[in-house]
């Protein structure tokens, strides 16, 4: 295990091969003379050689299904197998996306109640299922935003977009690539939107305001409702990024709080692979008056005496598609099989028992670690700091790999930008009281080997396969190809 | 507090840059603090020279291995010349911040601007409190 993998071009050999064809049983044609290179650059490899270059890559990964992953704001939840099963069913693996749709009733009967559910959840009037994750979900909601204020309502005048400074950095990203202006607005003491700052940016320029709730510092904004009122007489409309709905589930609905958009991680909230177990997906969920915005095509039902029909239809202002296709399909089942699984009571007790968990995880750390806004109830996660009283070298980041040589995957560092030495910890719903107090236990462990033995931490990690990785280095000398031969 | 490294000769934005006049040029950088504040910078994206700014404009970028942020123009002008070689050094950031470090010059339109900005000592009670 120890030691880095050879690349797939080391172990490859000239000749070497893992496939047999099958006999020609078509024409021979040959590939046109300018479409043909010298040399090729593929890896050959027999079948055994390249399975146990994965299977060994595969073991030195860590993932949720090896441990605890507390990767704030990421909701790294267990990912049930029921979903894997549904997902693989031949039905749904076996189709083509530009089959007649007449052939397709049942997948299009899937994605037509996925898209019908999560409206539900959200208290949001209408849903697309087409964006890839949850950035792309973000720039297809203000694109929404922008058309319907610029042109639905004939005020292209406003061009402002606020974002708070708690805010993922998606958000400021998605306001520029849609061609708006980002106004940061600061948080106040209490972790909240500051209100007064808002009131000085609240003008007839402003397009909208995107909110995290509960946001980044894992807090319920407690002047929500002002919010999204003041920002509505103002003639804004209220952006969600769903990146924290977990928090909400079955509790509260963003529509009932103001908010007129958002997007859904269905690879967060509804336990779908995440990271490098992907894709994602960023389904969009609107009011009525944004509907016709959607991208499209959406799925609709027709019904008849005796049965429905479920058609592919295009909102009639649609900002037009935003992906090829209908989306993340395989995601969407796995994701209608989660909130089946579930039903309401069960997403309700995954809100529950995910703010439960951070909030017992936020008592024991706090013990050891400054939790800035550790004076309040958080919801699904909390932002520790890695600071250590008598141990003043010792960094966010050391911290982060020593807890890696304790079994546990480090949580997010360095973010949110507002909180200096940043450990921001969500530890999800599916955890048991066990390895929250096994986790908490080592952050202590590791407070008090920064004081006796700092060299320990600096030096961490000791038990991977990897020990600690240069990246001052690695991002001012970026080696980006390592392909032999090849420029 | 007092690890940090100010000079008299030259004024600072609240934001971090410091500005240092040479006739009607200012020669811009950011601050030991803010160097100290990002830990190893790794990227440094510049302006183009003959840019128009205005004060508090995002002009130039700053990447640390723990964050990205905006440099903004501490006074209004023109760009009028770039340190061509930081882009390839970004280690310079924290080695010489005050220094071998300057990210750009300005040609001000408005001079009166540079008295706007923090003296040495002022500036020292923006880094207190932001380290509070």
């Amino acid at each position: 295990m120890r030691g880095p993998e050879p690349t797939i071009y080391e172990i490859s050999s000239p000749g070497r091969r893992g496939y047999t064809l099958p006999e020609l049983d078509v024409p021979e044609s040959d590939i046109p003379e300018e479409f043909l290179r010298d040399r090729l650059l593929l890896p050959e490899v027999a079948e055994v050689d390249l399975v146990r270059h994965f299977v060994r890559l595969s073991q030195k990964n860590f993932g949720v299904d090896l441990g605890f992953y507390p990767l704030g704001s990421c909701t790294m939840k267990y990912n049930p197998k029921v979903n894997e099963v549904a997902a693989r069913l031949p039905g749904f693996t076996k189709i083509h996306p530009l089959q007649d749709p007449a052939t397709v009733q049942g997948a299009m009967q899937l994605m037509y109640e996925l898209q019908t559910y999560l409206a539900e959840i959200t208290g949001f009037a209408a849903t697309t299922l087409q964006p890839a994750a949850g950035a792309h979900g973000e720039l297809t909601g203000v694109l929404m935003m922008r058309k319907l204020i610029h042109e639905g309502r004939g005020e292209p005048h406003r061009t402002k977009v606020l974002v708070p400074d708690s805010a993922h950095g998606t958000n400021p990203a998605t306001t520029t690539m849609s061609g708006l202006q980002v106004v940061e607005i600061p948080s106040d003491k209490r972790g909240n939107v500051d209100l007064n700052e808002l009131k000085k940016h609240l003008d007839d320029t402003v397009l909208g305001f995107m909110l995290t709730n509960p946001n980044t510092l894992g807090l319920f904004d407690e002047h929500l409702l002002e919010l999204t009122h003041l920002v509505h007489e103002a003639g804004g409309l209220m952006y969600g990024d769903g990146a924290n709905l977990n928090a909400l589930l079955g509790i509260t609905k963003p529509a009932d709080l103001g908010f007129d958009v958002m997007h859904i991680n269905l690879h967060k909230t509804f336990s779908t692979p995440h990271g490098g177990g992907g894709p994602g997906s960023g389904p969009v969920v609107c009011t009525e008056e944004l509907a016709p915005y959607l991208p499209g095509p959406i799925v609709d039902v027709e019904e008849h005496d005796d049965h429905v029909h479920y058609i592919w239809k295009m909102p009639e202002h649609s900002i037009g598609r935003v992906k090829a296709f209908w989306g993340n399909f395989g995601v969407m089942v796995k994701a209608y099989t989660y909130i089946r699984m579930l039903g309401a009571q069960g997403l309700r007790e995954v809100a529950e028992n995910a703010v439960l968990n951070a909030n017992y995880l936020q008592a024991l750390v706090k013990k050891t670690y400054p939790v800035p806004y550790g004076f309040r109830t958080c919801m699904h996660e909390f932002v520790a700091q890695g600071k250590i009283e008598g141990a003043e070298d010792v960094r966010a980041l050391d911290i982060a790999k020593r807890l890696i040589d304790y079994g546990f995957h480090p949580p997010t560092m360095y973010f949110p930008l507002i909180v200096p030495e940043a450990l921001m910890i969500e530890p999800t719903e599916t955890e048991s009281k066990q390895t929250l107090d096994a986790f908490a236990e080592a952050l202590e462990r590791i407070a008090e080997e920064a004081r006796t033995q700092p060299e320990l931490l600096k030096t961490a990690p000791h038990e991977a396969p990897v020990r600690r990785l240069d990246e001052v280095r690695a991002a001012r000398y970026p080696k980006l190809k390592d392909v032999p031969g090849m420029e | 507090m007092s690890d940090y490294i100010f000079l008299d000769d030259r004024r600072y934005a609240p934001t971090h840059e410091w500005a240092k006049v040479e006739g009607d040029i200012a020669i811009v950088g950011i601050s030991d603090y803010a160097q100290h504040a990002l830990s190893d910078v790794v990227y440094v994206e510049l302006p183009e020279v003959g840019t128009q700014v205005s004060k508090g404009d995002p002009v130039a970028v700053v990447e640390s291995v723990k964050a990205a942020e905006d440099v903004y123009a501490p006074l209004s002008g023109e760009i009028v010349e770039i340190n061509e070689e930081l882009p390839d050094n970004p280690e310079w950031v924290n080695e010489d911040p005050y220094g071998k470090a300057w990210f750009f010059k300005i040609k001000m339109s408005n001079p009166a601007e540079y008295d706007e900005l923090l003296d040495v000592e002022a500036y020292k009670k923006v880094v207190e409190e932001e380290e509070h």
